[in-house]
C-alpha cells in the first residue's frame, strides 16, 4: 500500500492517503479490530519490514487546545502551515541560512510520507495530553542537573557540553521511539525467540528476547535500557528497564524510568505503537502516548553519525576562533 | 568453485611452531545443522571469535603495549595468524603504507576512536555479535560500537552509497552462507597493526556450520589497489553458550570524546 504525502507548498492539495477516511483515523481503534498479521515461521505475528513513524502531531497538546482531536480541516491547515515553514528559504548570508535545505534532500516531514493523525497530542493519558507535573524528587534532580550543567561552562566549551544528538550519542531510539526531525525510519526483523528493532538514526538497535528471561542485573545500565518482550495475542509487549538515566526524557526523568511498549499490527500497512512511561522519581503517575508506524519502502542506510561528525568538530573550532578574535589577539 | 573441505591434519608428528597453519577439522561426516523454517541452516545465535586476529591477522609474536601505563594488560598477545599462507600479498607501495600505518597506529587506527569496524574486522574483534536470521534479511548486531550489518537475501542491489560496514548481499551455497560485500568507504583497518584496504575492497565471506556451537568462517579479500591478488582469512567462530547470553551496549562514543575532540576544547587536557 503506497502512502501519498503532502508535497506542494502553499497549494491546497487533496491528501490522498490510501485507506484514510475521517472515521478510522481515531487512533486506538483499528478499522474493526479484525486484522490478523501473517505469522513468522515460529508463530509470531509478523512485524517485519521497513516502517516510518514521522508525524506532525506533537508529544504534548499545544496550549489553548482543549480537545483530543482536531477536525480534518484543522489538521490539513496545520500541516500545510508546517510544510510551508519547512520549505521557506532563509535570507542568504544570515546565520539562520547556514544549514542545508531539508526539502532539497527530501528530509522535510512533508515529503516523508508522514502519518496522518487527528490527535492533538501523542500523549493520550493524562487526559489533558500533557506530561504529568514533575514531582518533588524530580525537581530536586533537575536542580542538581542545572548546577552540574552550570559548572561545565559554556555550550561550546567542549564536546561533552553539547546536546546528546549533536554528539551522536542518542537520537530518537528512546525508548519510546519517537519521530526524529527526519529519517524516522525503523526496521523489524524477527527470528525464533527474538524481535530486532533497528532505528535508522545512529543505527540504534534493540534485540528483544521473548523467552521470559529476567531483566539484566541492575548494575548493567544502558542508554537504550534492557528490553524483554512477550506476545499477548496480536500485540508485542516490550518492557524496558535498566535505563542509565543519561538521556532524560524531556530532561526530566532519572534512572528509575521504565517503559512499556505495545506494538500491534492493525493493518497490512500500519503498526499501532503505544508506550507507557513511568518513573516515580519524576512523575507521580505514569503517562501514555500513541503513534502510528506506517509501512515504508526500504532499505535503511548506514547512519555513521559519530564517524561523520564534522559538525561537532567544526562548531568547537569555530567557537575557539571566535574567542581568539574577541580576545583581540 | 573452491572446495571448502579442509583436510584434517594429524597433529601428532607435525613439527611444532612456525610451520603449523591454523587448521580446522572439517564438518564431522554426517553433521547437519538444524534448519530454520525455510530449510536453510540455522545461524541464529550469539557468536564470537577466539583468536588474536584483532591485534594482527598475520602471524606475530607477543609484543609490548603502545600504552605504557596499561603494561601487560594491553600488550599484544602472540598469534599463529588467520591469513591463509601467512602473508598478506601487498603491492610494494601498499606494504610501505601498511608499515607506516603500523608505526602510527595509536593515532591512525580508526577503531580507537570508536569508528565502525568494517568487514571483516567486526567478525573477529573480542566482542560478541548476534546473528538474527530471517528469510529476507540476515542481521548481524555487533556489541562493539553497536555496529550493524544487514545481509540482503532479497531485493539485492549494488551498493547505493558507500559506507563503513559496506553493503552485503547474501546467497546460500548448500549449507554455506556466501556474503558479498562492496561499497566500502575505505576508512577501516583489518586489525590494530595497520593492515588496510582502499574503497575498492570487495569481501566474499563463507559461513558454514561445523558443529552445534561452532561455525567455519572464511573471508576472501579483493582490492587491486592494495593487493597483488585476492587472499583469505580463515577461522572458527564460537557460540556464546552461557544461559541468557545477550549483546550488551558498548556505546564507546562517550569513552573517546576527549580523545577525538579534546584538542578543540576551551581548556584542552583539562
Amino acid at each position: 500500500m503506497c502512502h501519498r504525502s503532502l508535497v506542494s507548498v502553499g497549494v491546497l492539495s487533496v491528501l490522498m492517503v490510501v485507506g484514510f477516511t475521517g472515521t478510522d483515523v481515531v487512533w486506538g481503534q483499528s478499522a474493526d479490530g479484525s486484522y490478523k498479521a501473517p505469522r513468522t515461521a515460529d508463530g509470531q505475528p509478523d512485524l517485519q519490514g521497513f516502517w516510518n513513524n514521522q508525524t506532525y502531531t506533537p508529544l504534548e497538546r499545544p496550549d489553548g487546545v482543549t480537545g483530543a482531536f482536531y477536525t480534518e480541516e484543522e489538521v490539513v491547515a496545520r500541516e500545510q502551515g508546517r510544510a510551508q515553514r519547512e520549505a521557506s528559504q532563509t535570507t542568504p548570508g544570515t546565520r539562520a541560512d547556514v544549514h542545508y535545505d531539508f526539502t532539497q534532500f527530501g528530509l522535510d516531514r512533508s515529503q516523508a510520507g508522514f502519518n496522518r493523525s487527528l490527535r492533538t497530542s501523542l500523549i493520550t493519558d493524562p487526559p489533558n495530553g500533557k506530561l504529568p507535573p514533575v514531582n518533588a524528587e524530580g525537581q530536586r534532580r533537575a536542580a542538581e542537573r542545572a548546577a552540574a550543567r552550570e559548572a561545565m561552562g559554556g555550550p561550546y566549551d567542549r564536546a561533552e557540553n553539547f546536546p546528546l544528538d549533536d554528539r551522536c550519542l542518542m537520537r530518537n531510539a528512546g525508548p519510546p521511539v519517537l519521530n526524529a526531525g527526519y529519517n524516522s525510519n525503523q526496521q523489524f526483523v524477527q527470528s525464533p525467540g527474538y524481535v530486532m528493532l533497528l532505528v535508522e538514526e545512529a543505527h540504534d538497535v534493540r534485540v528483544i528476547p521473548l523467552d521470559g528471561r529476567d531483566p539484566a542485573p541492575g548494575a548493567v545500565s544502558q542508554w537504550l535500557g534492557v528490553s524483554r518482550g512477550r506476545w499477548e495475542g496480536e500485540t508485542l509487549v516490550v518492557e524496558t528497564t535498566n535505563l542509565n538515566g543519561k538521556n532524560p526524557f524531556r530532561g526530566q526523568s532519572g534512572d528509575q524510568m521504565r517503559v512499556t511498549e505495545r506494538f500491534t499490527r492493525i493493518s497490512e500497512g500500519e503498526i499501532r505503537y503505544q508506550f507507557t512511561v513511568e518513573d516515580k522519581g519524576t512523575w507521580d503517575t505514569p503517562w501514555t502516548g500513541e503513534m502510528a508506524m506506517r509501512k515504508s519502502i526500504g532499505p535503511l542506510f548506514e547512519h555513521a553519525c559519530h564517524e561523520g561528525n564534522y559538525g561537532l568538530a567544526n562548531t568547537l573550532a569555530g567557537a575557539r576562533a571566535e574567542e581568539r578574535e574577541a580576545a583581540g589577539k | 568453485m573452491r572446495t571448502r573441505l579442509i583436510v584434517l591434519v594429524a597433529v601428532a608428528g607435525v613439527a611444532a611452531a612456525g610451520l603449523l597453519l591454523p587448521v580446522m577439522t572439517a564438518q564431522a561426516p554426517g553433521y547437519r545443522a538444524p534448519r530454520v523454517a525455510d530449510g536453510r541452516p540455522d545461524l541464529n545465535g550469539i557468536w564470537q571469535a577466539l583468536n588474536t586476529a584483532e591485534w594482527n591477522v598475520e602471524p606475530h609474536a607477543a609484543g609490548p603495549s603502545v600504552v605504557r601505563e596499561l603494561g601487560a594488560l594491553s600488550a599484544v598477545p602472540a598469534g599463529l595468524g588467520v591469513v591463509v599462507g601467512d602473508e598478506i600479498p601487498y603491492r610494494p607501495e601498499a606494504l610501505a603504507q601498511r608499515d607506516e600505518n603500523r608505526a602510527n597506529r595509536l593515532e591512525l587506527d580508526p577503531a580507537i576512536k570508536c569508528y565502525l569496524p568494517g568487514v571483516p574486522r567486526g567478525m573477529y574483534m573480542p566482542f560478541p555479535y548476534q546473528i538474527i536470521q530471517s528469510q529476507d534479511h540476515i542481521m548481524m548486531v555487533h556489541e562493539f560500537a553497536g555496529a550493524i550489518r544487514t545481509v540482503y537475501m532479497v531485493d539485492q542491489v549494488e551498493a547505493p552509497a558507500d559506507s563503513w560496514m559496506g553493503w552485503s548481499n547474501g546467497r546460500w551455497d548448500g549449507d554455506t552462507l556466501v556474503i558479498e560485500t562492496t561499497g566500502f568507504l575505505g576508512t577501516t583497518w583489518f586489525d590494530r597493526s595497520g593492515n588496510f584496504h582502499s574503497d575498492a575492497l570487495r569481501v566474499v565471506e563463507r559461513i558454514t556450520p561445523r558443529s552445534p556451537d561452532t561455525l567455519l568462517y572464511e573471508a576472501t579479500i579483493e582490492d587491486p589497489n592494495v593487493f597483488t591478488r585476492p587472499w583469505t582469512m580463515r577461522m572458527p567462530l564460537y557460540r556464546r553458550v552461557e544461559e541468557g547470553a545477550e549483546i550488551l551496549e558498548f556505546r564507546c562514543i562517550e569513552f573517546v570524546e576527549d580523545l577525538v575532540y579534546g584538542h578543540l576544547a576551551k581548556q584542552p587536557g583539562r
